[in-house]
């Protein structure tokens, strides 16, 4: 923290039951270094009860703080106010896209959790098949006995950046699919029909927002590409099966 | 008869697991929680899982209930769990001085422990101080603290449990008798007064117990008690690495994701609703946090936080005692129809529930055996799916 203080502008969306959304200002003093979370946490203290937002950890392991800052997905817990805004200025913040708001900056993540589950994406997993961007194989053995929670955090921001997923709500999802990636694909199993279809990886349009604003380096658009290369091979590979 | 009916008034670790163990006793069970699940104290847990270890000299009640809590967690709930121990280690002839005690201590409270050669303890865990001049290896582990709670109230969903978020209670209902009957609360969604009745009401709040049992006059001697943490990028170890020493501030360091988690402080706060992240308490788990893993010194913030526990009793800060304590407050107050339970820590949350289901039973006289040792819970996501 430092010692300078800054007076902003916390611009809120708020929307309850049946109203449309509109912004409530709150002018705070807050220390530039500071986390976004930290200014909401203290307006609904000291300023306004009726403020619903979700938030538990605080430390970018549960994945409950996801908002809009200044039009923009970030977990709201790790991001300084020093990055986001400037002495004298506003800041503003909105609830996820691609969810139903369920009250201010509180979102409906149902959808979500309903497909991880579907694909069994796991929250644990042996810390060698955790590692995106080094193969298992290159591991040391023992290393294979330690079990860790997965990257994915759940937070839903690829969801609400997903060009993709704004215009299909049926569409499975940048986390959703790298879950399935992160588990290895059975061909013709149920996840890799589900994987290989017009709501899984072929619906991606490759913007790689979600990996842009993934906070927990799951790099979901790398996850995708990787399962289009591992569903083409399978289907040549069923080609000649069946000669 | 019907179902007796239970509101139990907070949404963390023993609020949720509480409603998992009166579901399954037979209970209507309506959990009310002023925001969501775990916005408090347990969504801000450290996320060790406790083998005990840190109390077995001093405090060894509790260090009992984390053993055996730790193993019971592993069983019933792994998908939130990071199970691969931790170690004790000793940097110094002042933390070698505690070595004997340490040992006596684990031993008689069943706390396995296996003694490592500092070069055995460098090859598990490359990252740790070279300066080791000893180490224990016990059953340690690093939790998901916002999934253990909605693992627990997922399961008490399945078993009916109701969970009223972002409902925050303003006051009790209290009849002619001066007996609890029930909630006065307000909604946050809609910023409407709604009032909820019930048979038994449980205060499962924590840090804020005194705030609720203040609205029916009556007492308990809680003692909020904040500490800071700090997470840095990097997992430097795969086990939790803990201060072979009696327990003081950031002397412990644990794995958690693609993090290490230093931890903690302890200090004393008036205002429990928002508690600032004190700076120089950010730089102490720098200082102490390098001591145990040295490139902790170069590795990046991730987030800097605190949590603030429920202490019980007279003891100051360190010195209390970590044990929980539930009151039916008809044997304390004379005031009926309220429960409260609070003190503990995360890792005996299950038992915590069961001390207060049995009281709570105790009060209709019913007879129902707990059964959440060894029921395995659902996945924390049904949670958000169950009606």
């Amino acid at each position: 923290m430092s010692k300078t203080k800054w007076n902003i502008i916390l611009r809120v969306s708020r929307q309850k039951d049946g109203e449309q959304p509109h912004f409530d200002e709150f002018n705070l003093e807050v220390d530039p270094d500071e986390y976004v979370l930290d200014a909401v946490e203290r307006v609904w203290a000291f300023m306004d009860r009726t403020v619903c937002f979700r938030h538990a950890c605080h430390h970018s392991t549960c994945g409950a703080c996801g908002m809009l800052v200044n039009g923009v997905e970030k977990l709201t817990c790790i991001t300084y106010i020093r990055d986001v805004t400037q002495n004298g200025a506003k800041l503003t913040v909105q609830p996820l896209r691609n969810f139903p708001v369920i009250s201010d900056l509180a979102v409906d993540m149902g959808s979500l959790y309903s497909r991880l589950e579907i694909v069994g994406a796991r929250s644990v997993l042996p810390v060698p098949e955790a590692e995106v961007e080094k193969p298992a194989s290159s591991w040391p053995k023992e290393d294979q006995q330690y079990i860790r929670l997965a990257d994915c955090i759940e937070c839903g921001l690829c969801i609400s950046a997903c060009p993709s997923a704004a215009t299909s709500g049926e569409y499975l999802g940048p986390a959703v699919l790298a879950g399935l990636q992160a588990n290895a694909l059975k061909y013709k199993s149920l996840p890799f029909n589900l994987a290989d279809s017009q709501d899984g990886v072929w619906r991606c349009h490759s913007a790689f927002e979600c990996t842009e604003v993934c906070p927990s380096f799951v790099d979901p658009a790398r996850r995708i590409m990787n399962l289009r290369s591992q569903i083409i091979r399978e289907r040549l590979s069923g080609l000649f099966r069946k000669a | 008869m019907s179902k007796p009916h239970a509101i139990i008034i907070g949404a963390g670790f023993t609020g949720t697991a509480t409603a998992h163990d009166l579901a399954l006793r037979g209970f209507d069970v309506t959990v009310v929680e002023r925001g969501d699940i775990c916005n408090g104290t347990s969504g801000r847990t450290h996320g060790l899982l406790h083998c005990g270890g840190r109390y077995a000299v001093k405090d060894q009640e509790s260090a009992i209930e984390c053993i055996d809590e730790n193993m019971i967690l592993r069983k019933i709930v792994p998908s939130v769990i990071e199970p691969n121990g931790g170690l004790f280690i000793a940097l110094n002839d002042k933390d070698m001085l505690y070595r004997e005690s340490f040992i006596q201590g684990c031993e008689s409270c069943h706390i396995p422990l296996e003694e490592l050669t500092p070069e055995q303890a460098l090859r598990l865990e490359p990252n740790i101080n070279p300066k080791v001049l000893t180490a224990f290896l016990i059953p340690d582990g690093t939790f998901d603290p916002l999934r253990l709670a909605l693992s627990f109230a997922a399961t008490a969903k399945k078993n009916g449990a109701k969970f009223r978020t972002y409902t925050e209670v303003k006051g009790l209902l209290v009849d002619g008798k001066g007996t609890v009957v029930g909630v006065k609360a307000t909604e946050r969604r809609t910023n409407q007064p709604v009032e909820i009745r019930a048979d038994v009401v449980v205060n499962a709040t924590g840090a804020w117990a005194g705030e609720i049992t203040e609205m029916a006059g009556a007492k308990v001697p809680i003692k909020p008690t904040p500490g800071v943490m700090v997470a840095y990028e990097g997992r430097f170890v795969q086990r939790a690495v803990n201060r072979l020493d009696k327990p003081g501030d950031g002397d412990i360091v644990l794995p958690q994701r693609r993090m290490v988690v230093v931890g903690t402080t302890s200090f004393e706060i008036e205002d429990l609703d928002y508690v600032p992240v004190l700076e120089d308490h950010v730089e102490l788990m720098l200082e102490r946090g390098a001591e145990l893993i040295p490139a902790i010194r170069t590795a990046k913030v991730r987030g800097k936080y605190m949590a603030t526990r429920p202490l019980i009793g007279s003891g100051e800060g360190r010195s209390a005692a970590r044990t929980f304590k539930c009151y039916d407050h008809k044997e304390t107050d004379n005031v009926d129809g309220l429960v409260t339970i609070t003190g503990g820590k995360a890792t005996t949350l299950r038992a915590m529930a069961e001390k207060t289901a049995d009281i709570v039973c105790g009060k209709f006289g019913m007879n129902v055996p707990c059964s959440t040792k060894e029921l395995p819970l659902i996945s924390y996501r049904q949670y958000y799916l169950l009606p």
